[in-house]
C-alpha cells in the first residue's frame, strides 16, 4: 500500500471537516473522489501532501508518516505531485521554467538535464511549443497541462488532482483528462477528485463516495454508478445526472 | 509689502554651484536614507506577516510610533532629544539619514507586507507541493511576484521621502532648502532662488518616477 490513510480527522476551528476517514490505495491505483460540495473530499486530499495539517490520525505515503514531526514532509512532496483546480502555475516564470524549477532547486539537477526532462514532458502532454511563453498567454485547458508536467517533472510516484477540470470551459476538460487518462495508463498511482463521473467510471480502479466528512461508500465504478447501496449516494447521482 | 522688484535669474545662475552643494546632500540622504529604510521595511514588512507575536507586536509599534508623528518631529527627536539618552552627539547629515531610514522604513513595510499578502495562497501551494521548502517558496515564486507589485508604491515612497529631506533644514543639514534659504539671505532674491530650489526637487523626483518606470518596464516583459 503506498497511501494509507488511518481515522483522519480535520477541523477548522470549531468546524470538523473530515470525520474518520480510513482508506488505503495501492500502488497504480486510480482513485476517483466524488462526492457533493462541502464533502471535505478537496481537503482529503489535501491532507495527502499536508498542505492541511491533520488534526488527528495518521497519514501514511510509501512509509513516511506525515504526523510524525521527524519525517521530513519537503522529502514527502517531492514523491507526491499534485494539480490544483485554479492551475498555480507561477505567472513570472516561463511555461518551461514552471516546468524545470523545482526539480533544479530541490533535487538539484542542473539546468540542461532539466531543460532536457522539461521539453519531454512538455511534448507529452501536447505543449512542447509552448515553452518559452508565459502562462498568462494559454487557454486554461493548457495552463492545466502544464501544471501536470510541472508536477510531473519531479517523477512522483503519486498524483493527486484537485478537480483539475471543474476550472475549464467544457470544450478544454477533455484535452485535459486525456493526459490524465494516458498518464493512468502508464501505472502512475492517482487520486482525483472530479466531477467528471465519465471520467470516474471508465479510469477508475476504485471510485470513493464521500459525504459529511466521512466516506460513505466505496467500490469498483461499475458498482457505484450502477448498483450504489448507499442512499446518500444514490440522492446525489441522481442529482448529477438529472 | 514686499518690493516688487524686476526679475533676475542671473541671481539663480550665480547661487546655482551653492544650491547644488545642497541637492548634492539631499540626494546622498535620500539615497542612503531609502537604502537603509528599504532594508528596514523589507524585514519589518516581513515581521508584520510572522506568526512570532514578539516580532508582530514590536514591528506593529514601530509601524504605529513612525506613522502617527510628524517626521519633523522625529527628525528634531533624533538630533536634539537623543543625543541626551544615549550621550553621543549626532552630526546633523546622520541625523537626517537616521530620520529618513526610520520614517521611510515604516512606509515600506507596509508596502511590502500588502504586496506579500496580495500574492495568491495558491502560488504557496504548488511551490510547497513540488516539495520547495517555505524559504526557497518565497524566494523563487513569492518575492519576485511581490517584488514587481511594490514598484509603483515604492516610486511614491522614494518621491515622499526626497521632498522630506527639505524639511532636515530645520536640523542644520546643509541640503537644498538649508542652502536656498542661505542664498537668500545674502541677496534677498527669494523669488529667483526658491523657484530654482523647486526646480530642482522637480528634476531630481522626474528621475526617481523615470528610473522606477524602467526597471517596471524591464519586469514587465514577464
Amino acid at each position: 500500500m503506498i497511501i494509507q490513510v488511518k481515522d483522519l480527522h480535520k477541523s477548522f476551528g470549531s468546524l470538523e471537516v473530515l470525520k474518520g476517514i480510513n482508506c488505503n490505495i495501492e500502488e497504480k491505483e486510480v482513485v476517483c473522489v466524488i462526492g457533493p460540495s462541502g464533502s471535505g473530499k478537496s481537503t482529503f486530499l489535501r491532507c495527502l501532501n499536508l498542505l492541511e495539517d491533520i488534526t488527528s490520525g495518521q497519514v501514511i505515503i510509501d512509509g513516511h508518516d506525515l504526523t510524525d514531526p521527524k519525517t521530513d514532509v519537503n522529502a514527502v512532496r517531492t514523491e507526491v505531485g499534485m494539480v490544483f483546480q485554479r492551475f498555480n502555475l507561477f505567472p513570472h516564470k516561463t511555461v518551461l521554467e514552471n516546468v524545470t524549477l523545482a526539480p533544479v532547486k530541490v533535487r538539484k539537477m542542473s539546468e540542461q538535464e532539466a531543460r532536457q526532462n522539461g521539453i519531454e514532458l512538455l511534448q507529452k502532454v501536447g505543449l512542447e511549443d509552448k515553452a518559452d511563453v508565459y502562462p498568462d498567454n494559454l487557454s486554461g485547458g493548457q495552463m492545466q497541462r502544464v501544471a501536470i508536467a510541472r508536477a510531473l517533472a519531479m517523477n512522483p510516484k503519486i498524483m493527486l488532482f484537485d478537480e483539475p477540470t471543474s476550472a475549464l470551459d467544457p470544450e478544454l476538460v477533455g484535452e485535459v483528462l486525456s493526459v490524465m487518462k494516458d498518464l493512468a495508463r502508464e501505472g502512475m498511482t492517482m487520486v482525483v477528485v472530479t466531477h467528471e463521473m465519465g471520467f470516474a467510471r471508465e479510469v477508475g480502479d476504485r471510485v470513493i463516495f464521500m459525504d459529511q466528512g466521512v466516506i460513505m461508500e466505496e467500490g469498483a465504478p461499475e458498482q457505484i454508478f450502477e448498483n450504489p447501496q448507499n442512499e446518500r449516494t444514490r440522492s446525489f447521482l441522481r442529482k448529477v445526472y438529472s | 509689502m514686499p518690493n516688487r522688484i524686476n526679475i533676475d535669474w542671473s541671481y539663480a545662475l550665480d547661487a546655482m554651484p551653492y544650491l547644488l552643494m545642497g541637492a548634492k546632500y539631499t540626494v546622498i540622504i535620500t539615497v542612503f536614507g531609502l537604502l537603509i529604510g528599504f532594508f528596514i521595511g523589507v524585514l519589518s514588512g516581513m515581521g508584520r506577516l510572522s506568526q512570532n507575536k514578539i516580532v508582530y507586536g514590536l514591528v506593529t509599534g514601530y509601524i504605529e510610533i513612525i506613522r502617527g508623528t510628524p517626521i519633523l518631529v522625529q527628525a528634531i527627536w533624533i538630533y536634539f532629544a537623543l543625543p541626551v539618552i544615549i550621550g553621543i552627539n549626532i552630526n546633523s547629515i546622520t541625523a537626517g539619514i537616521i530620520a529618513i531610514s526610520i520614517n521611510s522604513g515604516a512606509y515600506i513595510a507596509e508596502i511590502v507586507r500588502g504586496s506579500i499578502q496580495s500574492i495568491d495562497r495558491g502560488q504557496v501551494e504548488a511551490g510547497r507541493s513540488l516539495g520547495l521548502t517555505g524559504m526557497q517558496t518565497f524566494v523563487h515564486i513569492i518575492w519576485p511576484q511581490a517584488f514587481k507589485r511594490m514598484i509603483p508604491p515604492l516610486g511614491n515612497q522614494f518621491i515622499i521621502s526626497l521632498k522630506d529631506t527639505s524639511i532636515l533644514t530645520v536640523i542644520a543639514v546643509p541640503e537644498l532648502v538649508r542652502k536656498s534659504q542661505e542664498v537668500v539671505a545674502e541677496n534677498f532674491r527669494s523669488f529667483e532662488i526658491y523657484t530654482a530650489a523647486a526646480l530642482l526637487y522637480l528634476v531630481m523626483t522626474l528621475t526617481i518616477s523615470t528610473i522606477l518606470r524602467t526597471i517596471e518596464r524591464r519586469l514587465d516583459v514577464s
